[in-house]
């Protein structure tokens, strides 16, 4: 009678990283590309005027709580979407040992660089 | 009269005297509408009968004689000579899984998966006979028909790299199994169903490859399957950190 | 006694590499090294921003160099392609159903592309204006 005895069943914690992942994907996908093309390509090619992206209009914006909050999304949240692909990608190339390091590394070095940025932002305050 | 041949390279693996797999080619009369299962069985007709493969249809819907050719998984009787010729085509047992013999893969493994997602209509508390059959409109039917369309080929299992990686992942068919039973207006399993794909194994082995639904001969699309599976699961997660049971 | 002795294949280290659908999988998720290079060039700017308006100058100065440029031509490659394959992959995990019948795949990713084009112009549009 031991198989009717029900499986235990143990719950993935992914949906966390997976829902950071989609938000980021999605972030990436649609505004990313237009972001490199403007800060990466355009303002130093000098095609914009580096007066459109000076210090004080960056500065001011930085310092108001929304523009924090946009500054801090932007730059961030593609970290958790680009390190979770690192993460299982390591796995795709066959790299089995320590995944409970590998999972605290990743996900450990978006954590930190999203509260470095966090810091910064608040220090402009 | 027509002499025309094309080679069939053909891996073959005897359990009782091989120690690895090696490759046989041979020779086979080339004509536009033989398919790939016609030439294997041509092959044992008149060149080698020791040859094994399996087969039962010869139309596509019993899913025994997946194989991959030219590192492609697909139906041997569903793919023609004439795709391939004048090339030289190869033929593999299906990957991911073990070699039984020559292109026959033991399929335990796989039919395990697919019978660990409870795929049976599961009837809720109050459900009794009494109250008649079940009613389903066609919308209602519209809903599961596609993931219902799948002829256990394996195709799949093949085609994706998690699983060849990791054979716990319950993998692309038995998830779109388990999605079409879920979204069967007369089941009410949707919570013990829950518990299987919030696993690890479950739809979060999944990287989203997609190959799985490319080489589906049925347009099952389980890829499309898991990620809409991953959504509910996300969702489940959340009530989950509310609402603790 | 039973002659059986199943014979297991591992899937080898290189895989990807064997098939294109398995190595575009794979430059897909490899577009992110290149996205993470980029947050990090901006952390860079943004921790130049708060330290002041010569710092910043320079930041801007340094991705003047023909090897950020480069840097940026490809990294905006790799971002394109993900934006590329994410909506190609969209409709998978989106079901609309509306009146009995499912939204079709090309109108689901015709609408992200739209959604790209005028996400697009409207931040050149900001930036420039
Ligand atoms: S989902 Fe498609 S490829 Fe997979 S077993 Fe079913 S029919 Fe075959
Ligand atoms: S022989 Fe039945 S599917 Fe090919």
């Amino acid at each position: 009678m031991n198989e009717l005895k029900e499986k235990t069943y143990k719950r993935s914690h992914e949906p966390v990283f997976w829902g950071l992942f989609g938000a980021g994907g999605m972030l990436c996908a649609f505004i990313t590309p237009v972001m490199i093309l403007i800060t990466g390509l355009l303002i130093p090619l000098g095609y914009i005027n580096r007066s459109h992206f000076d210090y004080n209009n960056l500065h001011a914006f930085a310092s108001t709580w929304y523009g924090a909050l946009i500054i801090l999304v932007l730059i961030a949240l593609p970290l958790w979407h680009t390190f979770h692909r690192i993460f299982h990608g390591l796995h795709d190339l066959g790299i089995k040992r320590g995944r409970d390091w590998q999972r605290v590394l990743c996900y450990g070095f978006a954590f930190t660089v999203s509260v470095f940025i966090a810091t910064l932002l608040f220090a402009m305050f | 009269m027509n002499k025309k041949t094309i080679v069939i390279d053909i891996l073959r693996y005897r359990p009782e005297m091989d120690e690895k797999p090696f490759t046989q080619s041979f020779e086979v009369p080339y004509i536009e509408d033989t398919s790939i299962l016609e030439a294997l069985q041509y092959i044992k007709d008149h060149l080698d009968s020791t040859i094994s493969f399996r087969w039962s249809c010869r139309m596509a819907i019993c899913g025994s004689c997946g194989l991959m050719i030219d590192n492609i998984p697909k139906l041997g009787c569903k793919a023609f000579l004439r795709d391939y010729y004048p090339n030289k085509i190869s033929l593999e047992p299906l990957a991911n899984f073990p070699i039984e013999r020559d292109l026959v893969v033991v399929m335990d493994d796989f039919m395990q998966k697919l019978e660990s997602v409870k795929p049976y209509l599961i009837p809720g508390d109050n459900a009794c006979m009494s109250s008649g059959e079940y009613q389903q409109t066609p919308l209602q039917m519209e809903k599961y028909k596609q993931f219902s369309m799948c002829i256990n080929c394996g195709l799949c299992y093949a085609a994706c790299p998690q699983y060849g990686l990791d054979n716990n992942f319950i993998g692309p068919a038995a998830l779109a199994l388990l999605a079409r039973y879920d979204r069967d207006s007369r089941d009410a399993g949707s919570a013990q169903r829950m518990k299987i794909l919030n696993q690890e194994e479950g739809v979060w082995g999944c990287t989203f490859v997609g190959y799985c639904s490319t080489v589906c001969p049925k347009k099952v699309d389980p890829a499309a399957a898991i990620q809409l599976l991953k959504v509910e699961s996300s969702k489940d997660y959340l009530i989950g950190l509310f609402k603790p049971d | 006694m039973s002659k059986r002795k199943p014979y297991i294949r591992k899937l080898e280290t290189n895989w990807w590499l064997k098939t294109g659908f398995y190595t575009r999988y794979m430059l897909r998720e490899g577009s992110c090294i290149f996205i993470t290079l980029y947050s990090l060039i901006l952390t860079w700017g943004i921790f130049n921003l708060s330290q002041g308006e010569s710092s910043f100058n320079m930041w801007l100065d340094t991705l003047q160099n023909p090897f950020f440029i480069i840097l940026h031509l490809i990294v905006l490659i790799f971002a394109l392609y993900h934006s590329i394959t994410w909506f190609a992959l969209a409709p998978k995990a989106i079901a609309l159903w509306v009146k009995g019948t499912r939204i079709e795949d090309s109108v689901i990713i015709a609408t992200h592309y739209a959604a790209f084009a005028i996400v697009t112009v409207l931040c050149l549009l900001i930036i420039t204006l």
